[in-house]
């Protein structure tokens, strides 16, 4: 592959031949699985995140005053000061701070499935504020009838904010997916594995430049692909006339209407 | 039946209490189409609230059927609530639902099971006239049909009591008087009362059989719709009834005749040279005519003279001109 390609774009320079029969057998052996880890560690940490962050952010809007199911007004306050403490702790830092954490859970405070932990505790806040940014989208009309319908609060929240707010919440987590996948690079400085790890530990240290480019480059395009799909499903499920097949639905009113109005001639002609 | 006994409700603000609603005293009697008409401002909105404790009254009591809602724990309160229903102005369906799941949703919650609601959903649309949109999404819906979900999603709870907030007020006039009257309609055919909150007199006089008149919160007046409309007894109820300060009933026309104007020339002067020709004066009491390309289309209203001599008169000078069709009007009401 190194031969292959210095010969087929006839490269001279010896530092430039050197560095690519160098770090191209080693891109070769060790890109597929650094992006795997990317990838799943990536998943992983941002299903735990929401796992916590849902309910944050459906509590955070429900248990507000004038909320659906007020809570005490003492309790949302430690609850909004723990998660903006949380969130203005510097990624880095908190990564130190919980090694002994990841200890206790994973039995290691290195490699890929530690750095998991400090990738959910740091993402969890951020996607209840994300989420309770999807939530507060909620047409309060169309809670003010399903209270008149009689529903519990519970129903309120299982039957009507969440899934009225489904295309929302999946923008919401789609964003934060992006989010962790830059924390998780960033998690390479303390052990965590993956593309990060691999730009930041071989491409920047032990300065393999070519190492470097592909690995952000990598990134990038992961990121382009997972944006790409979330944007595409969240539009997909939009039943408003944001969604495709509504708007093409749509369009054809308008379009035979128009036909019919030069049919007609203008509306309002007698 | 309906009782509201001495209710108020204050809303604190920053610049002190609003009240909202003071001292209202109604009662709704069952399978009454009851009209509650005021300004924007008046109140209107946070007294239908009242009768499902969307708001809860600052004082006084919400009686329906006997029981007292105020006094009724959260339980009690959200089954009663199933046999209250309401229609809103921004129709607020679930707009990620299709039609059909809309309709079942108030039966979902109340544990129907689900072959049976969806069953009973095509029967409500069938009698809300849309049998073919079950599977449309909202959004795919005009205004009209939108509200037609939505009494359809009103009904599968089998209420007792319709609540209509401004339910017509986002509408065009024809769609609003077909949607009046479909309320209308099932009023009759399934006994439901129903209370209508509207700032438009014409809403009430279409469907009302009794209404109250609402002013900074406060009943101004109650009672038959012809009571009130015939003879306003205050002054927030005489502003509403003629709102620009026209009785209907001073006008002097005594009969009332509409022409239609088919398509003759517009250029003819046919009101002045009834007047220069038999010097007869009519009244011009309202007219709708459109100049297209020089023809004349359209209606007018006249009121002829009271001498029936002048009025024979005019009204055979106006069937001999050309393009002009001519019709009686009994029950003319401005």
């Amino acid at each position: 592959m190194a031969e292959w390609i210095i010969s087929f774009f006839n490269i001279t320079d010896p530092k430039l031949v050197k560095d690519i029969s160098e770090q191209i057998p080693y891109l070769l052996n060790n890109l597929v699985f650094a992006a795997w880890e990317t990838v799943y560690s990536t998943v992983l940490a941002t299903l735990f995140a929401c796992l916590i962050g849902l309910p944050l952010g459906v509590i955070l809007i429900v248990g507000e005053k004038g909320g659906i199911r007020p809570l005490p007004s003492p309790l949302m306050k430690a609850l909004n000061v723990v998660i903006n403490l949380l969130r203005s702790v510097p990624f880095l830092i908190l990564m130190v701070v919980v090694i002994p954490l990841s200890r206790t859970i994973v039995g290691t405070s290195i490699g890929t499935v530690a750095s998991i932990v400090p990738l959910t505790i740091a993402a969890a806040p951020f996607v209840a504020r994300l989420m309770e940014g999807s939530l507060r989208e909620m047409d309060r009309g169309t809670i003010e009838a399903a209270q008149a319908m009689g529903c519990t609060p519970f129903q309120i929240i299982w039957k009507v904010l969440l899934p009225e707010c489904l295309p929302a919440l999946l923008t919401s987590l789609t964003t934060a997916f992006i989010t962790i996948l830059g924390y998780g690079a960033m998690s390479g400085a303390i052990g965590g594995g993956g593309l990060g790890n691999m730009a930041l530990n071989r491409g920047y240290t032990r300065n393999m430049r070519i190492v470097l480019y592909v690995a952000v480059v990598a990134l990038v395009i992961l990121v382009q692909i997972f944006q790409s799909v979330g944007t595409h499903l969240a539009t997909r499920m939009d039943k408003r006339l944001t969604g495709s097949k509504a708007r093409k639905a749509s369009a054809g009113d308008r379009g035979r209407q128009a036909r019919k109005d030069r049919r007609m001639g203008p509306p309002g002609a007698m | 039946m309906i009782e509201l006994k001495n209710v108020s409700k204050t809303f604190p603000t920053a610049e002190g209490e609003l009240h909202a609603l003071t001292d209202v005293s109604l009662t709704i009697g069952d399978g009454d189409v009851y009209g509650i008409v005021g300004m924007s401002g008046a109140g209107k909105s946070t007294l239908v609230r009242c009768v499902n404790l969307l708001e809860r009254p600052t004082a006084g009591q919400v009686v329906i059927d006997g029981a007292d809602l105020c006094a009724m724990g959260q339980k009690e309160l959200i089954a009663q609530r199933r046999s209250i229903s309401m229609i809103f102005q921004q129709f607020n369906l679930l707009m990620q639902r299709t039609c059909l799941k809309n309709i079942c949703f108030p039966m979902e919650i109340a544990k129907v099971k689900k072959a049976d609601a969806e069953k009973r959903a095509h029967e409500l649309l069938d009698i809300v006239g849309l049998p073919d949109k079950a599977d449309a999404y909202p959004a795919q819906l005009s205004g009209g049909q939108k509200q037609r979900v939505a009494i359809a999603r009103a009904l599968a709870s089998d209420p007792k009591i319709l609540l209509c907030d401004e339910a017509t007020s986002a509408l065009d006039p024809k769609t609003t008087r077909d949607i009046l009257r479909l309320i209308k309609d099932i009023n009759r055919r399934l006994g439901i009362t129903v209370v209508v909150i509207t700032h438009e007199m014409a809403v009430v006089e279409e469907i009302c059989s009794h209404v109250a008149i609402l002013d900074h919160g406060r009943v101004m007046e109650t009672g038959t719709v012809e009571e009130v409309f015939s003879n306003p007894r205050t002054e927030a109820g005489r502003r509403l009834v003629y709102p620009d300060g026209v009785r209907i009933s001073e006008l002097p026309a005594a009969n009332v005749v509409r022409i239609a104007f088919n398509g003759g020339s517009s250029y003819e002067p046919l009101i002045a040279s009834l007047a220069i020709d038999c010097g007869v004066k009519v009244n011009i009491l309202g007219a709708d005519t459109r100049n297209v390309n020089g023809q004349a289309f359209g209606t007018m209203l006249l009121g002829l003279p009271e001498d029936p001599a002048e009025a024979a008169k005019a009204v055979a000078y106006i069937k001999n001109q050309p393009n002009v069709t001519m019709e009686e009007v009994r029950d003319y009401h401005g």
